[in-house]
């Protein structure tokens, strides 16, 4: 495995996917619950428990996309055509539910309006980028540099499995980390919920890892070929070992375990889906390599990337720090 | 769903349509985000609660205004894939990264320290929270210097080359950043968002002054805003002057779009007032000019030669109609401004500047003003930017992706549904948390000392202060 400027470049977008999945991944979950917690008070609490770190979230999946176009620009040339559809949806969902934060509070008559608005953006968003990484997986059709698929490609039965299976992932996120953030009542029902995501998660992981491998044969050789099913197979074991944790977490009435635990289960299928893609950042079609921007783009943004994403890092924990611990229920909003 | 029109033209109207929104909300918020600094600042500095109030008052505008920012602005970064595939291939590996940059250096910093600077004064203290608050606004000025930089390159490329599949690449990142055109941009622009913001927050403050003359807060607002318009139109007017130098160096025919001139004038230009641009058939109808003008204007000599649209081949030539009705509009909403600075300082040395009710009473529609003069202004530079993406090299038609026209109408009817439900809201929101009046301190409360002021009145305790009888 050469370490060049492109396999660099393909670890740090990686990096920003991975990082805009899991922390987006809860704060979009917990708008995803939203219809199980009908009370007006309960649904403060949970967006108060967001409030602070939804827009730092956020700003990874532009780092994805707009590192994307700075580094692998034909990357971004071809899949965004391709998922044009998914991609309007999911930026429609993600209009709705970043507004409905303060407009649920700037209106009484309206609020429960914002409320379903933030619900449906939530789960329109999760569930088109679930479509994105289903779409990925099943390959895209390019030809001289220009997406020449049709436009309902990526509308298939597993695409729309793997979308029902990050809205379920995410529902799970955002249930272990209410657990985590709330207390009382509220928290009770969130590690009821939590139960129910967690198996629907395992369930639709299952299936979505035992379909894969007949997509594309190389998938099929990367996790049933020898001597590469060796290395593979700690996926499947550790999976197994986050699932262990979070049961046991959730039964025992720990907090942080059970979040943690829904953590593993996304790092190690983003994982799974490294070990599929590698060496190509669009399977089949086009490799880390020949995607990449020329040298002078990727050093030129590297010296940035290597100095500031720790430091961005640094402050974003110190974020969550501050507002770390439960959230008080009688706290107002701002 | 195409409307009868082309991909490219639903491609180019939905782009126009979104950056639009996108643009005013950052307009205010680089501007809200700097006045909160001050404010905050001053809080701190003076302990007068007067500044604190003002602070959260105009806190909670910001977190709705900043918000709409944040999800318009995603918007923009996946439709230059979307939409402009074939510049986002040919281009992306000089203007990506400037974009990346953006993101790296501008968005994690304000969105790392907004929470704190809304929700964390009690949970860090008044120094930590200052330094967030300014994070904040350094974070919104930094942006808009990287995407300024970026769509400066778009309108005077420079220290790039091209290979044989006719991709950009980088030569000098330096040449590339600080592009011809950018540090005139940059200071337009920012400048341009003070002032939107300085007239917003002088409308609002008029606007309760006019209730109540005695309203301590309104008349601290309206004071600012009113020193802003005094001393910040002036050198915006005088950095607008420049960079229309600029641009008739680098591109005159985007000038000559703006003035008007479909035909060159070898010895001196006229300065067309008004007229009706008929771009099909190149000439000005009804035009009202004044000889010899224009050419001073832009060349500084009565009879300096000054190329028209004529100079240059018919398909290169950007449409007159839009930046010669925008440039108007921009330049006498300029002009406006200035006069309604030079009107406060009036009326501060008369000492009415709470009390004359006509000078409030212009105040309120010039709140609205900045914003008109940033999109006029911003389409009068991208509509002569036209035919080209980037300027003289990529067209336009060249750059458009791979979509079907149904594809590309029935996106842009989406995004105009929701932006009209959604922003519409968002703006009505906006006019509801400006008419509540800032609220009153007597003055036995300032003995009290900074710590107890804070809480007094009621509603107004650092968890209550958003929302006031709205809220909840």
């Amino acid at each position: 495995m050469p370490i060049d400027l492109p396999t660099i470049w393909a670890g740090i977008i990686a990096f920003a996917v991975l990082a805009y999945v899991i922390l987006d991944g809860f704060d979009l979950g917990v708008g995803i619950l939203f219809p199980f917690f009908p009370d007006k008070h309960d649904r403060n609490v949970m967006t108060n428990s967001i409030a602070p770190v939804w827009d730092g979230n956020e700003t990874w999946l532009v780092l994805g996309g707009g590192g994307l176009m700075a580094v692998f620009p034909v990357v971004y040339a071809t899949v965004l055509p391709a998922l044009y559809m998914p991609i309007i949806l999911m930026l429609l969902g993600l209009i709705f539910r970043g507004v409905a934060f303060e407009f649920r509070h700037r209106t009484t008559r309206g609020s429960s309006w914002w409320d379903g608005g933030f619900w449906l953006g939530s789960t329109i968003a999760a569930f088109t980028q679930g479509i994105a990484v289903g779409a990925l997986v099943q390959g895209i059709n390019i030809a001289n540099r220009s997406y020449a698929g049709a436009w309902w490609d990526w509308l298939t039965p597993f695409t729309v499995l793997t979308g029902a299976a990050v809205v379920v992932g995410y529902a799970l996120l955002g249930a272990t980390w209410l657990n985590l953030k709330t207390s009382g009542a509220l928290q009770a029902k969130s590690r009821r919920l939590a139960m129910f995501a967690g198996f629907g998660t395992l369930a639709l992981i299952g299936v979505v890892s035992l379909w894969s491998p007949f997509i594309r044969e190389i998938y099929f050789e990367r996790w049933f070929g020898w001597p590469t099913a060796f290395f593979s197979s700690f996926v499947p074991v550790m999976l197994a070992g986050c699932a262990v944790l979070l049961w046991h977490g959730l039964t025992t009435d720990k907090h942080l375990q059970p979040f943690l635990a829904a953590l593993g289960l996304f790092v190690l299928c983003f994982i799974g889906l490294g070990i599929s893609f590698y060496p190509y950042i669009v399977p089949g079609a086009l490799t880390i390599a020949e995607a990449a921007a020329p040298e002078s783009s990727l050093s030129f943004l590297l010296v940035g990337a290597a100095v500031l994403v720790p430091v961005i890092l640094a402050y974003t924990g110190y974020a969550y720090w501050v507002f770390r611990g439960k959230i008080d229920p009688e706290e107002g909003y701002h | 769903m195409t409307f009868g029109l082309t991909a490219e033209i639903l491609a180019r109207i939905q782009f126009a349509f979104t950056v639009s929104f996108h643009f005013i909300f950052p307009a205010f918020s680089i501007g809200t985000a700097s006045f909160l600094a001050v404010l905050n600042a001053l809080w701190l500095w003076k302990r007068d609660p007067a500044y604190l109030k003002l602070f959260e008052y105009w806190k909670t505008i910001f977190a709705v205004t900043f918000g709409m920012g944040v999800v318009s602005g995603i918007v923009m970064s996946y439709q230059f894939g979307t939409n402009w595939s074939v510049f986002s291939d040919k281009a992306g590996a000089v203007i990506g990264p400037l974009m990346g940059y953006e993101v790296l250096t501008a968005f994690f910093l304000e969105a790392g320290f907004l929470g704190i600077a809304l929700f964390g004064r009690k949970r860090v203290g008044d120094g930590l929270h200052m330094f967030a608050v300014a994070m904040v606004a350094i974070g919104t000025i930094i942006s808009a210097t990287w995407i300024t930089s970026a769509n400066s390159w778009m309108q005077t490329p420079a220290g790039y080359g091209i290979d044989a599949n006719g991709i950009f690449y980088p030569e000098d990142w330096w040449a590339i950043v600080f592009n011809p055109s950018f540090p005139y941009r940059l200071t337009h622009t920012v400048l341009a968002a003070f002032l939107t913001t300085a007239f917003a927050v002088g409308a609002v403050g008029a606007w309760h002054l006019l209730r109540d003359s005695s309203n301590r807060q309104a008349r601290i607002m309206f004071s600012m805003a009113m020193w802003m318009a005094a001393i910040v139109t002036p050198i915006q007017i005088f950095a607008g002057d420049a960079h229309g130098l600029n641009t008739l160096e680098y591109q005159p025919a985007k000038v000559a779009a703006m003035e008007g001139h479909y035909e060159s004038h070898p010895d001196g230009a006229p300065l067309i007032l008004f007229g009706i641009p008929d771009d099909k058939n190149q000439t000005m109808h009804y035009s009202v000019e004044i000889p010899k003008l224009s050419s001073l204007i832009l060349k500084h000599d009565l009879n300096a030669p000054l190329q028209g649209l004529d100079a240059f081949p018919p398909e290169d030539r950007p449409p007159a109609m839009i930046p010669f009705f925008t440039f108007r509009i921009m330049v006498g909403i300029g002009f406006a401004m200035l006069g309604m600075g030079l009107w406060s300082l009036w009326a501060r040395y008369r000492k009415t500047l709470y009390t004359n009710k006509w000078l409030l009473r212009a105040a309120l529609p010039m709140g609205g003003s900045g914003f008109v003069a940033v999109l006029a202004g911003w389409y009068t530079t991208e509509v002569g930017r036209q035919p080209f993406t980037v300027y003289g090299v990529l067209r336009t038609a060249d750059s458009l992706s791979p979509v079907d026209a149904p594809a590309v109408g029935a996106s842009l009817l989406a995004f105009i549904i929701v932006y009209f439900v959604v922003f519409g809201a968002g703006v009505f929101y906006l006019f509801r948390l400006f008419r509540r009046p800032p609220l009153e301190i007597e003055d036995h409360e300032l003995d009290k000392g900074p710590t107890r002021a804070a809480g007094v009145v009621p509603g107004l305790a650092q968890e209550e202060t958003l929302g006031g009888p709205n809220a909840h």
